[in-house]
C-alpha cells in the first residue's frame, strides 16, 4: 500500500516541484535585471490567470497549443519524435484561407467554416503523413524530415502570400486576401474566446480516448514499445505509422486554420509566431498524455499571455517571457530523470525479503593483495 | 543592389560573393554540429546558439570597440549555452531533440532580453581582406571582400577532418559516438567526452553567429537568423557527418540562398522565397534517395539518437 502512495505523491510532487523551481530560477533572473521577482510573479499571475477578463486571453492562446501539441503526442506513442508542427501548422492554415477564399458567400457561412477546417486537417495530416509514410517506407528519420518540411512550408507560405495570394493593399505585411467576416469563427458565447478552444479540447479528449481506451490505440502503443513484436502479432505497423501522423498532422492543421479563421483573417507570417514549437514541448512536458496536454497548455498560454503586461509594467522586454518559457521547459525536461531518484520516494525494501544466500564455492569474492 | 551597373554578369559574382557571406555561418554551425553528432549526441539548439553568439558578439563589439573580443565572447556564450545542453540531455529519460527545442527557445529568448539595447548603436564591424586592385569596379570589390572569419572557417574544415582522423582524442570522440560500450570499454568517459564535444561544437556555432553580425549582414536584430541554426542538423546529414563535406555543404546553402536576391537584382522576382527553400528541398530529396530501410546513412555515427547512457 505505501508503495503506491509514494508512487503517486512523486508523480505529483516532481511536475509541481519543477514549476515551482523554475518560477525561483525566473524570478532571481528578473532580480538579475532589475525587477522585484514577486511583483512579477504577481503580475504574471493577475495577467495569466487571476481574473476572467485576462484568463480569456490564455484560453485563445491555449488552444492553438494543444492542438499543436498532439502533432508532437500522438506520434510519441508509436515512437516517433515529429517536430513538424509549425509546417503543419501554416500549410493547414493556407488551405484553410485557400478554401475560405475559393467558396467566399456563395455557400452558408457554417459549411466555409467546416469546409476551411477539413482543408486544413486535410493538408497539414498529408504534410506530417509523408514524414511518417518516410519513415516506414524509405527508413527517413522524422525528426530531420519534418524539420525540413517546416522550412519547405515557410517559404511555400512566403511565396504564396508575396506573388499569386497577394492582396495588393497589404502594403508592409505581404499577406492573403481577408476572409469575408461571417465566415470567422465566433466567439463563445459570454466571452472573447473563440471556438477554436473547443476544438482543441475535443480533439485531446478524442485522442486520449484513441490512445488509451481503444484497439487501435493500442496496436499503436505496442508498436511503439516493441515493432518487432507488432510484426510478428502480425500488426500492420506501416499503415498504423501513417495513419497515426496523418490524425496528428491534421491536428496541427486544424491549429492553423482556427489561427486563421479566429484570429488573424488572412495567411500571412503570423502563422509562424511559435505555437510549433511551443506545441513540441507542451507535448514533452504532458509525456505525451493528451489530457495533460490540455493543463500544459493552459500554463503555457498564461505564461504567453503576461508577456505585454510585463513589458508595460516592468519595462521588461518582450523577449522576457520567452526565457520564462524556456526555462519552465528545460526545469520540467530535467525533472523526468528525478523519477525514482529522490530518498523520499523510494520504495522501502520490504524486510520479509530473504537474505541473500551464500556465496556457493568458487564464487568467493576474490581478494587480492 | 551594387551589381546593377554590371547587368546580367553581376549575377554570377553576386552569387560568389553571396556564397561567401552566406555561407559562413553555415560552415561554422555545420561544423559545430558535426562535432556534437560524431559524439552520438544532436544538438538542435544551436538556432538559439547562433542568436546568442549574434547578440553577444554585437554587444561586446560595440562596448569594447574590438570585434575580435566580440568573436570571443560569441564563443564562449555559445560554449556556456552548449553546457547546460550537454548537462541536460545526458540525464537519464531526457530527449536530447526536447532539450534542443527547449533551447531554442531559451537561448533566443536571452539573446532577445539581452541584445534589446544594441538594436540602435552600430557596433564596430570586423574587417575584410580586400583582394580586389583600386581600378576594378566598385561592384567587384565588394564582392572580393573576404571575411578573417570565412579563411578561418576554411582552416577549420580540414583541420576538424584531420582531428577525427588521425589524433587521440579524435578516436575518443568517433568510438563514443559509434558504440559507446567499446569506449566505455576502451576506459573513456562517455560524459565527459559528449560534455566536451557539445560545448566546442556550440564554441563554434557562436562564432557563426558572430559572423551573421559583425561580418553579413553586420547588424544585429530579432530577426538576424532565418533558420542558419536549425538547418546545420540536414546540413551535417548532406555531408554525411564529414568536415570537408560541411564545407562544401555550406557553400552550396550559402549559394542557394544568394541565388534569389541576385536574380532579383537583375529584376526576375518570381520565386524568390522558393529559392530559398532549394537547400530544404535538396536535402530531403538526398535523404529520400539515400535512405533504405535495408541499411542506415553511410558514414552516421552508430550511437546517434540512441538513448545511450553512459555515465561511466
Amino acid at each position: 500500500m505505501s508503495a503506491s502512495w509514494r508512487r503517486k505523491l512523486e508523480s505529483l510532487f516532481i511536475p509541481f516541484g519543477a514549476l515551482v523551481a523554475s518560477l525561483v530560477l525566473f524570478g532571481v533572473f528578473c532580480g538579475l535585471s532589475g525587477a522585484n521577482p514577486l511583483a512579477v510573479y504577481g503580475a504574471i499571475w493577475r495577467a495569466g490567470f487571476g481574473q476572467w477578463s485576462t484568463f480569456q486571453n490564455t484560453l485563445i492562446r491555449a488552444a492553438p497549443l494543444m492542438l499543436s501539441g498532439l502533432c508532437t503526442a500522438l506520434p510519441a506513442r508509436l515512437g516517433l519524435v515529429i517536430i513538424g508542427n509549425e509546417g503543419a501548422l501554416v500549410i493547414g492554415g493556407l488551405a484553410a484561407v485557400a478554401t475560405g477564399l475559393t467558396l467566399g458567400t456563395s455557400v452558408p457561412p457554417l459549411m466555409v467554416q467546416v469546409g476551411m477546417a477539413i482543408a486544413g486537417m486535410i493538408a497539414g495530416g498529408i504534410w506530417i503523413g509523408a514524414a511518417g509514410w518516410l519513415r516506414h517506407y524509405r527508413a527517413v528519420n522524422e525528426t530531420i524530415s519534418s524539420l525540413l518540411l517546416n522550412y519547405i512550408a515557410i517559404a511555400l507560405l512566403n511565396h504564396l502570400v508575396g506573388g499569386p495570394m497577394k492582396d495588393p493593399s497589404s502594403l508592409n505585411k505581404p499577406s492573403t486576401f481577408p476572409l469575408a467576416d461571417v465566415n470567422m469563427l465566433s466567439s463563445i458565447p459570454g466571452t472573447r474566446v473563440h471556438w477554436g478552444l473547443l476544438y482543441g479540447v475535443i480533439a485531446c479528449v478524442i485522442a486520449y480516448f484513441l490512445i488509451q481506451r481503444t484497439t487501435f490505440g493500442f496496436s499503436a502503443r505496442v508498436a511503439g514499445g516493441n515493432i518487432r513484436a507488432a510484426r510478428v502479432a502480425g500488426l500492420p505497423v506501416g499503415k498504423l505509422t501513417v495513419i497515426v501522423c496523418f490524425l496528428a498532422g491534421s491536428c496541427a492543421g486544424l491549429a492553423g486554420m482556427v489561427e486563421v479563421a479566429a484570429v488573424q483573417g488572412v495567411a500571412n507570417e503570423s502563422l509562424n509566431v511559435g505555437y510549433g514549437y511551443g506545441g513540441i514541448m507542451v507535448a514533452f512536458a504532458a509525456h505525451h498524455n493528451p489530457l495533460a496536454a490540455i493543463l500544459i497548455s493552459l500554463l503555457v498560454g498564461g505564461i504567453l499571455a503576461s508577456g505585454g503586461t510585463l513589458q508595460r509594467s516592468f519595462a521588461l522586454p518582450d523577449a522576457t517571457v520567452l526565457v520564462f518559457e524556456g526555462l519552465v521547459f528545460l526545469v520540467v525536461l530535467f525533472s523526468d530523470s528525478l523519477y525514482g531518484k529522490l530518498p523520499f520516494f523510494k520504495e522501502k525494501p520490504t524486510i520479509t525479503s530473504s537474505p541473500s544466500p551464500p556465496p556457493s564455492p568458487g564464487q568467493e569474492p576474490v581478494v587480492t593483495g | 543592389m551594387a551589381t546593377e551597373a554590371l547587368g546580367w554578369w553581376g549575377v554570377p559574382l553576386a552569387i560568389a560573393a553571396g556564397t561567401m557571406r552566406g555561407g559562413t555561418p553555415f560552415l561554422f554551425v555545420s561544423l559545430g554540429e558535426c562535432l556534437t553528432e560524431k559524439s552520438g549526441k544532436i544538438n538542435l539548439g544551436l538556432e538559439g546558439t547562433l542568436l546568442m553568439g549574434a547578440m553577444s558578439a554585437y554587444g561586446v563589439s560595440y562596448l569594447t570597440g574590438s570585434p575580435w573580443f566580440g568573436v570571443l565572447a560569441a564563443g564562449l556564450s555559445g560554449a556556456v549555452l552548449g553546457a547546460i545542453h550537454g548537462w541536460l540531455s545526458q540525464q537519464p529519460r531526457v530527449n536530447d531533440v526536447a532539450v534542443g527545442i527547449a533551447m531554442i527557445i531559451f537561448g533566443s529568448g536571452l539573446a532577445f532580453f539581452l541584445g534589446k539595447p544594441f538594436i540602435q548603436p552600430s557596433a564596430t564591424q570586423l574587417p575584410t581582406i580586400n583582394l580586389a586592385s583600386s581600378g576594378m569596379a566598385p561592384a567587384v570589390q565588394a564582392a572580393l571582400q573576404i571575411s578573417p572569419l570565412f579563411l578561418l572557417g576554411l582552416a577549420i574544415a580540414p583541420l576538424m577532418q584531420w582531428f577525427f582522423r588521425s589524433t587521440r582524442w579524435g578516436l575518443f570522440i568517433r568510438a563514443v559516438g559509434d558504440s559507446p560500450e567499446a569506449a566505455r570499454a576502451m576506459g573513456v568517459s562517455i560524459f565527459k567526452v559528449r560534455m566536451l564535444s557539445i560545448m566546442a561544437g556550440s564554441f563554434l556555432a557562436g562564432i557563426g553567429g558572430a559572423a551573421l553580425s559583425l561580418y553579413y549582414p553586420g547588424v544585429w536584430t530579432e530577426r538576424i537568423s532565418s533558420g542558419q541554426g536549425l538547418m546545420a542538423v540536414a546540413l551535417v546529414i548532406f555531408a554525411r557527418w564529414n568536415p570537408m563535406a560541411c564545407l562544401w555543404a555550406s557553400l552550396l546553402f550559402g549559394g542557394a540562398q544568394s541565388l534569389g536576391p541576385a536574380l532579383q537584382s537583375v529584376g526576375i522576382r518570381e520565386g524568390y522565397y522558393l529559392f530559398n527553400a532549394a537547400p530544404y528541398i535538396l536535402t530531403l530529396f538526398i535523404m529520400v534517395v539515400t535512405c533504405s530501410p535495408r541499411r542506415s546513412l553511410v558514414g552516421a555515427p552508430g550511437a546517434l539518437g540512441t538513448d545511450s547512457q553512459g555515465r561511466a
